[in-house]
């Protein structure tokens, strides 16, 4: 089985600060990882460099055997960020546009195909927000905005989903559907690595989880994770580090 | 990508009429360039171009036709007929370019654009009363918009966003060289005004010829491209994670907006051309709830902006230029009290 993702000593530094330092870790295809740590420990930064979105200063990043900055196949990847960016909120954009475009990256320039618009119906059934196809985007509830944007990856036919925080804001009720439709992803195959500030809720249904303050911790079963003291080294320290002014990056 | 370039290329070549060019045996005729001591024959099928000769036909029917069922001097005097077709073509292409600049918070890069090709007029038209070859002020604005263009995507690239602060400087520092360049040593005040305000009545039909070509240049790239371009304008992190080339593309609607600035300059003037990029794009966003419908909406509410400011324009012997603004700004203000429609 190859390896999704597979980092190796990935040093980065944001103007100076350094936020990552000699992380090695890899996620396997069909994995549900569980990425947390502190506030400020890089876990997006992490994550970006996985995607291949930005560039780590030193180390190796390879996305499915490829160096990821030479990686192309871009339908295969998606990501669920964090915020809304401005456009969205104001764009008037329907939930099936952004579906849709899902299937861009596989059309070109061609024209969408009645096997795109199938596939986009299939993704709507499947995240459960076909009766929302028509609404715009930005009149969404956040739980029902970040099934839009799974859509969207499936549509695209990813093989990973990449999620940053994708809860915040979003009702306790629809968390919990979240997380099942998560799991459903996951035993259809699809990579998963999740980014999440409920520490409890992911240790729930990940595989594994990995713990970064600056350096990775523990990388490891879950059960193993969350008996060990990985998790109060982590945050006991990452106080410590903190109110003694280093930098944990930000 | 490749395939796509391949493919501008060739639509470029089509319209343009060089495509017959590129097969042996296809010279039909020369086109004499002389500029300076020396002179150039260039080959140019004219007769393929659509430009120079399926339009002018094209062009003649309608007027033709139009003003024999009407009568009526407004269709019948040349001037309006050119003018009509210049505002038409103006109401298509910057609705189109404006949505993807409107959504990316681009909107004053119309206006920088503007006021750059403005300075690019100056220099033309003072080139132009010296070396009276060179007398084609349009030619300049593109060139310096253009420049300007990619200079901005320089920026961008450098300094990740469209900063707000490169943007003022290039607004007013082309503008400054134009009224620099205009002080010192322009003459014709009536040229300078026609192209700051716009002016309606004196579009050569040349230049409507040059704005049918960039309307199908504009048109063929977007209809190419728009799907990347709605990509990229609604979530450029997800496009970058797509591997799509998102600064070829930014760079597209850069210059596509440059061609568009320079070619409704005449009608509009430099200082109003970017509110036809801005307000029937904001008024149909008012209107609608999906993105490509608001695209269509905005080329109609373009045109109605255009004709009701021609009209009223002459009834009431304003500006038309101001007069397109002000029914497009009507209409914003229309479509804000109202729900969406479509």
């Amino acid at each position: 089985m190859t390896r999704a993702i597979d980092v190796e000593d990935v040093t980065f530094a944001y103007d100076g600060q350094p936020v990552l330092r000699d992380v090695t870790m890899s996620v396997d295809e069909g994995d549900f990882v569980g990425l947390i740590g502190p506030n400020g420990s890089g876990k997006t930064t992490l994550l970006k460099i996985m995607l291949g979105l930005q560039t780590p200063d030193s180390g190796r990043v390879e996305l499915f055997g490829t160096p990821a900055a030479e990686f192309s196949e871009g339908t295969r990847l998606g990501y669920v960020s964090q915020q809304s960016t401005e456009a969205e909120t104001m764009m008037p954009v329907t939930v099936r546009e952004v579906v849709t475009m899902g299937r861009y990256p596989h059309a070109g320039s061609r024209r969408l195909t009645d096997e795109d618009r199938e596939i986009v119906d299939d993704a709507l059934e499947q995240v459960e927000i076909t009766d929302l196809a028509s609404r715009r985007v930005n009149r969404l509830s956040g739980g029902q905005r970040q099934r839009a944007y799974i859509a969207r990856a499936l549509a695209s036919e990813a093989d990973l989903l990449a999620l940053d925080e994708p809860t915040v804001g979003v009702d306790a009720d629809s968390v919990d559907a979240f997380y099942a439709l998560l799991d459903d992803l996951n035993d259809r195959g699809i990579t998963i690595v999740l980014i999440e500030h409920d520490i409890s809720a992911v240790a729930e249904h990940a595989s594994t989880m990995a713990c970064l303050d600056c350096e990775l911790y523990e990388h490891c079963a879950t059960d193993r994770f969350l008996e060990s003291d990985a998790l109060e080294q982590a945050f006991s320290s990452a106080r410590v580090v903190s109110s003694a002014g280093l930098a944990a990056g930000d | 990508m490749g395939a796509l370039a391949a493919v501008m290329v060739a639509s470029g070549l089509f319209i343009l009429g060089w495509l017959p060019a590129l097969a042996p045996g296809a010279w039909p005729t020369l086109f004499e360039l002389s500029l300076g001591g020396w002179s150039l024959e260039v080959p140019v099928p004219r007769e393929w171009s659509f430009v120079t000769v399926g339009f002018p036909e094209l062009y003649e029917a309608f007027w033709g036709a139009t003003c024999g069922a009407v009568g009526s001097w407004l269709v019948c005097s040349g001037f309006l007929q050119r003018g009509f077709t210049a505002g038409v073509l103006i109401g298509i292409t910057a609705p189109i370019v404006g949505t993807y600049l409107v959504n990316r918070q681009m909107a004053l890069i119309g206006e920088a654009l503007a006021h750059t090709a403005f300075g690019g007029v100056a220099i033309g038209l003072f080139v132009g009363a010296a070396v009276p070859r060179f007398d084609y002020p349009l030619l300049f604005a593109l060139v310096t918009a253009a420049i300007a263009a990619l200079g901005m995507q320089y920026i961008a690239v450098t300094t990740d966003g469209y900063a707000d602060i490169p943007i003022a400087i290039m607004l007013t520092g082309g503008f400054a060289v134009g009224i620099a360049v205009i002080s010192y040593g322009v003459v014709f005040s009536a040229t300078v005004e026609s192209y700051l305000f716009g002016d309606i009545l004196f579009v050569p039909f040349e230049n409507v010829q040059l704005m049918v070509a960039l309307t199908m240049t504009v048109a063929a790239m977007v209809a190419l491209t728009h799907k990347q371009l709605l990509f990229i304008t609604f979530d450029r992190e997800a496009a970058r994670l797509a591997r799509i080339n998102v600064w070829f593309y930014d760079t597209l609607l850069i210059v596509l907006t440059a061609l568009v600035v320079v070619a409704a300059m005449q009608v509009l003037g430099a200082i109003l051309v970017a509110g036809m990029l801005v307000i029937p794009v904001a008024a149909a966003m008012q209107l609608t709830t999906g993105f490509n419908r608001g695209l269509v909406l905005s080329v109609v509410l373009g045109q109605i902006a255009v004709f009701g400011g021609i009209f009223l324009s002459y009834y009431w012997n304003v500006a038309t230029g101001a007069m397109i603004i002000i029914v497009a700004i009507v209409l914003y203000i229309w479509s804000v009290l109202g729900k969406p429609i479509w």
